[in-house]
């Protein structure tokens, strides 16, 4: 596995030996767990564990949740008070539940922005990189019909405006909308259908977690310098990697047990903090809650398909050339999912062969501007549409779309990039020169 | 597709094809109940018409009503709002269309062109819409709500006058009537 020459598992008592030639599973698990992992990871790659737990937690905490929650119109907000003040220990298992969710999102956006600046996405690993990405719309999807589930007013109208967004699909949007509903409004039908698949989709969830390893397992680690570990001898490839067990597990366990502290620290002194109070007022089709925001996490997209209104030009020119067909509101729709489609494509629209954004100095600049845009566009999605809210959102929103498609194919033609280390064990003795280690100070010349 | 040589291939071409049709077929079929299962049910599309008695709906009032899960405002006007109405310029409007279920589709919003009457009657009385807001699908606030007497939307402000037409505001469209007659002189039977 991982093209990584390194040892392979090898049956030693005669029960191993036994099942070994029967089903090797301990073998792949050996080999996963002691895979060659680049010996310079910075404290950016541990998100990828934090997110295995994230996902694990959801799980363990929604089947227990299952156990008392009802799905019906009449009954689940009730049932959700019931979890919150009968259930033994359930308003715990609630919270942990639905703040597990924001811890996902960040360990999420941070694994996103980790693989954007040292360049993952790029050859060999786009298959990592689509699959990650189909990951993260599937935590959405999860995460959006997970919040209609309370069945309090922000679920129900949250769950109107989203499921809106498919009836601005021209010809077949209405048609499709009351499919997805199961009805002509959000009601009983669509509160079970919604909870059926928030229980399916992390099962698949799950099932890509381990496709995803296996990809960059078999193309071996990214690392900080974007430089490939060398392959050409079993030696060669020990200087620059350490096997994952116990190196790097212990390392991320660490970080885990950090986040975990703050973690536990909002779930147990503020874990409404990043809720909606409406969302405990129970569902009233006949009243709208004054100001309808989603949850942080989709804050950012939510700026995205509210930015483009009929006076911008942009909107304008296409309902020209499509002949009305895309109006403002199919557009914004176009927009905030082109704009996670545009980010799936960049490993074919970065022109740079150079991997890290630590030997890119005009990359870097953008890439920062990048972040805080993110961040802007987070702080408009959660402001009353009207301006100068609007304008900023304009502005952030079409930064995304440049950063993927003017920025990164213009910057790997005009940029020069600085002097990279050929080979990692040269970067590592560089940053841990004075460690112990002995050998590992001596700077190997290229090859 | 054949790794024999010694052959035209025509029999087990055949053969491929068909299997493969077949298959693409038996798929399709088996996928369609799926599919279809979330569609709406019998029991949601049978609730599709009700009956709604307006019977003590006085001048300047309006009942809200539940139909197809979404709220209608079914509104008695005073003589006041329907002078109101009728004093705008339709051309001026964002939306000069009369979005009326009930009549031909590019009909102007005219204030007579929203409204529906008891059999035999030409009164602008009474306004029967949908109460959901045509920007993002709140519900606005009646009772003459907003800069136009009308409706206002709490969400993204939009106005409404007292014709249920769209004046201010994101909103691209005024609120649509929905299929609904009068089965007497006290009962509105929408859909």
């Amino acid at each position: 596995m991982a093209g990584i020459p390194h040892d392979h598992y090898e049956p030693k008592t005669g029960g191993e030996r036994w099942l070994h030639k029967r089903l090797p599973v301990i073998g792949l698990l050996y080999d996963t767990i002691m895979i060659p992992t680049p010996k310079n990871l910075n404290w950016m790659w541990i998100w990828g564990i934090v997110l295995t737990f994230t996902l694990v937690l959801q799980i363990v905490t929604g089947i227990v949740l299952v156990m008392h929650y009802i799905p019906s119109t009449d009954a689940a907000f009730a049932s959700v008070e019931h979890i919150m003040r009968d259930v033994n220990g359930g308003f715990m298992l609630r919270y942990l539940h639905s703040n597990g969710a924001s811890l996902f999102f960040v360990a999420v956006y941070l694994h996103i922005f980790r693989n954007l600046y040292y360049g993952s996405y790029k050859e060999p690993r786009e298959v990592t990189w689509i699959i990650g990405i189909l990951m993260y719309l599937l935590m959405m999807g999860t995460a959006f019909m997970g919040y209609v589930l309370p069945w309090g007013q922000m679920s129900f109208w949250g769950a109107t405006v989203i499921t809106g967004l498919f009836g601005a699909i021209p010809f077949i949007g209405e048609p499709v909308q009351t499919w997805l509903l199961g009805g002509p409004a959000v009601g009983e039908y669509t509160l079970t259908r919604f909870f059926s698949l928030h229980y399916l989709m992390p099962m698949i969830l799950a099932g890509l977690t381990i496709v995803h390893i296996w990809a960059f397992h078999t193309t071996g680690n990214n690392n900080p310098t974007g430089v490939e570990v060398r392959r050409t001898s079993k030696e060669d490839a020990q200087k620059d990697t350490l096997p994952f067990w116990p190196y790097f597990v212990i390392k991320d366990l660490f970080a885990l047990a950090i986040i975990l502290a703050v973690f536990f620290a909002i779930v147990g002194f503020m874990p409404n903090y990043l809720g909606h109070p409406d969302n405990y007022i129970e569902a009233n089709p006949l009243v709208t809650p004054a100001h309808i925001v989603p949850e942080w996490y989709f804050l950012p997209f939510y700026a995205i398909l509210r930015a483009f209104t009929a006076e911008v030009w942009v909107v304008q020119a296409a309902s020209f050339i499509t002949g009305g067909i895309i109006d403002a509101k199919f557009f914004g729709v176009l927009a905030m999912f082109g704009a996670i489609a545009v980010m799936a494509l960049a490993p074919w629209l970065d022109t740079s062969s150079i991997r890290s954004g630590r030997y890119r100095p005009m990359f870097k600049w953008w890439f920062a501007l990048f972040v805080v845009n993110f961040f802007v566009l987070m702080w408009a999605g959660a402001m009353p549409a009207e301006e100068p809210y609007a304008t900023i959102s304009l502005i952030a929103s079409a930064y995304w779309f440049a950063y993927f498609l003017v920025i990164l194919p213009l910057l790997g033609v005009f940029e020069k990039p600085l002097p990279r280390p050929a080979t990692i064990e040269e970067d590592y003795a560089k940053h841990y020169s004075s460690a112990t280690g002995g050998t590992s100070t001596v700077v190997n010349p290229a090859e | 597709m054949s790794h024999t040589d010694d052959q035209s291939g025509t029999r087990r071409d055949f053969l491929f094809y068909a299997t493969g049709g077949a298959g693409a077929v038996v798929a399709g079929a088996a996928v369609w109940p799926l599919i279809n299962q979330m569609n709406p049910s019998a029991s949601v599309q049978a609730l599709s018409s009700i009956r709604v008695d307006i019977d003590g709906v006085e001048p300047g009032t309006q009942l809200t009503v539940q139909w197809l899960g979404k709220p209608v405002f079914i509104r008695r006007r005073t003589q006041a709002e329907i002078d109101e109405a009728n004093e705008v310029d339709v051309s001026t409007l964002p939306d000069p269309i009369a979005r009326n279920a009930n009549i031909d589709g590019t009909a102007p919003a005219d204030d007579a062109n929203r409204t529906v009457a008891p059999e035999g009657s030409d009164s602008e009385e009474w306004l029967v819409m949908m109460g959901v807001c045509t920007h993002l699908g709140c519900v606005p606030l009646g009772d003459g709500a907003g800069d136009f007497n009308g409706w206002f939307c709490p969400c993204h402000g939009s106005h409404y006058d007292t014709s249920g037409r769209i004046r201010r505001g994101p909103a691209p469209e005024n609120l649509p009537v929905p299929v609904a007659a009068f089965d007497g002189e006290t009962t509105i039977v929408l859909g």
